[in-house]
């Protein structure tokens, strides 16, 4: 498969704060992969700057084969990224609909209204109801849902399962395989180990802003002691 | 007789109340648009208005050009030149402290008011309301002039169409989204920078629109607006700063509640509206509306 995400010698900074120090990952396009590490090393910073969130950033980025460092924040939507971020960012002015509506469709291909209907009964039971009025679970499938609609071609998701309960964990982890199925390119970062290790394809570990490592889920038993090492898991 | 209060005397007021609110509740809602989405205080809202009346009157006084089609055509013009001064002044500011947004605007007003003070004196011109709309109406318990009666319907249809506008289409449900969380809205490919110059523009087309129903009523002076926009500043924070709804009701509650004061104890009548602000704020400091931020 072609390389969808190609990132190279990537930096950013909050402010004074400089946080990544030159980030180089590539995503091939249908894959799942997840960024491990451990708390504070830059992993939710990585997904803010490929958005363009973070826009004091240096280096390359290269989207489908398109410069990405000069894409203003509103048109990287429209070249095929969708952004789920930790927080969620259910809007509390609107309803779970128009939650859902809210994103515009950027290309063909993304799921239609009754599709998610389908894939989250729940949702359309509470299509009226203002979007803060639903569950933590609920509001991540939300979350999920109305970037599906817009038919962008990879998914960045920000520790989608944090907070959550099992049973909801299991649903996010079907969801995210059937997006897979369907060719989904998906971007994760998450701390719930267990959880990546089961979806996941290949996993890229991060450290002090940097990739230290990445390797696919088949050489997950090898890399376990390195893993315990670094993550402390 | 009402507690002792003609009838007459009280619904005239009631009336006057109610003309009143209608300012109050068009500017005050344009001020909280502004506001929830811009997180700027409009202190040009005022020198809009005057605008708004002006503009009509030179239409008139130059090209001949009357009362409807200034309707219209005021608060396009007043909207666009709202949307030049977003795009190439206030939209620099939006990173800063919000207080040089309002001292921008603040300065905004002053140079606009002043120039027009310059060109056309601090006292009125006249602006005649359009004929179809002369003379008043005898309802039986009071007589209605028929333009104010006029302004209450146009302006209640005008907040209800904004309130629509925002709450009920899919530009509302963009600019509600962008007041909640303008970088995730723009993450998800909506120009925000272009949603906020319409948002400015919208709302100084608004109190245009207030300022050329104002025309007739009150006299075109540069300083109309000045009076008048202190006045709304209170009611938008009795509302809750950027509540839409608040904003409105607000208007006509406060309107009313200057007017009945005028036929009970004329005397507070200037003031009721500041004394109502001070034991909102005392109670309920988000407003009446607001949302406790």
């Amino acid at each position: 498969m072609k390389p969808l995400l190609e990132v190279k010698g990537l930096n950013s900074w909050y402010g004074e704060s400089h946080v990544l120090h030159g980030v180089d990952m590539t995503v091939r396009e249908g894959e799942m992969i997840t960024i491990l590490g451990r708390n504070g090393v830059g992993k939710s910073t990585t997904l803010r700057t490929i958005v363009g969130i973070l826009r004091e950033r240096k280096g390359q980025i290269l989207f489908d084969g398109k410069d990405m460092m000069t894409v203003p924040l509103h048109r990287t939507a429209h070249a095929g990224i969708g952004f789920v971020p930790e927080e969620r960012g259910i809007f509390a002015t609107l309803t779970v609909e128009e939650n859902l509506m809210l994103p515009p469709v950027v290309a063909k291909g993304g799921l239609s209204l009754e599709e998610i209907y389908g894939l989250f009964p729940n949702l359309a039971e509470r299509r009226t109801s203002p979007g803060t009025k639903l569950s933590g679970g609920e509001q991540q499938m939300l979350a999920m849902a109305r970037i599906l609609r817009t038919g962008v071609k990879m998914l960045l998701l920000d520790e989608p399962t944090e907070g959550l309960a099992p049973v909801i964990v299991q649903r996010i982890g079907e969801v995210l395989k059937k997006l897979k199925e369907r060719g989904m390119t998906v971007l994760l970062v998450e701390q719930n180990f267990r959880f990546a290790s089961k979806i996941a394809d290949r996993f890229y570990l991060m450290d002090h802003g940097q990739m230290v490592a990445d390797f696919p889920v088949s050489e997950l038993p090898d890399q376990m002691p390195m893993l315990h090492k670094v993550l402390g898991v | 007789m009402i507690f002792g209060i003609p009838v007459q005397a009280f619904l005239g007021q009631l009336l006057i109340g109610l003309i009143n609110g209608s300012f109050y509740a068009l500017l005050s809602l344009g001020l909280a648009v502004i506001f929830g989405l811009l997180r700027v205080i409009n202190f040009a809202h005022g020198a809009q208005y005057m605008l708004g009346a002006f503009v009509a009157f030179l239409l008139l006084q130059y090209f001949a050009i009357g009362y409807w089609a200034a309707l219209i055509l005021a608060p396009l013009i007043v909207g666009l030149l709202g949307a030049v001064i977003e795009r190439t002044m206030l939209s620099r500011l939006y990173n800063l402290d919000p207080l040089y947004g309002l001292l921008f605007t603040f300065g905004l007003a002053l140079t606009i008011e002043g120039t027009f003070r310059y060109l056309y004196g601090a006292s009125g011109q006249p602006y005649a309301a359009p004929s179809w709309l002369a003379g008043g109406t005898n309802l039986g318990f009071m007589f209605l002039p028929n333009y104010r009666g006029w302004v209450v319907v146009v302006s209640l249809l005008a907040c209800l169409g904004t309130w629509l506008l925002i709450e009920k289409t899919k530009l509302g449900s963009y600019l509600r989204a962008a007041t909640e969380n303008p970088v995730l809205v723009q993450a998800f490919g909506v120009n925000v920078p272009l949603l906020l110059t319409f948002t400015y523009a919208l709302g100084a087309g608004l109190a245009a629109f207030a300022g050329v129903l104002a025309a007739p009523v009150y006299q075109v002076s540069p300083l109309m607006g000045t009076n008048l926009i202190i006045v709304v500043f209170a009611v938008v924070v009795v509302g809750g700063m950027g509540s839409i709804m608040g904003a409105i009701v607000t208007g006509y509650m406060l309107g009313i509640a200057e007017g009945l004061t005028k036929v009970f104890y004329p005397e507070a009548s200037n003031i009721v509206i500041f004394v109502i602000m001070a034991i909102v704020l005392l109670l309920r400091p988000a407003g009446l509306f607001g949302r406790d931020a």
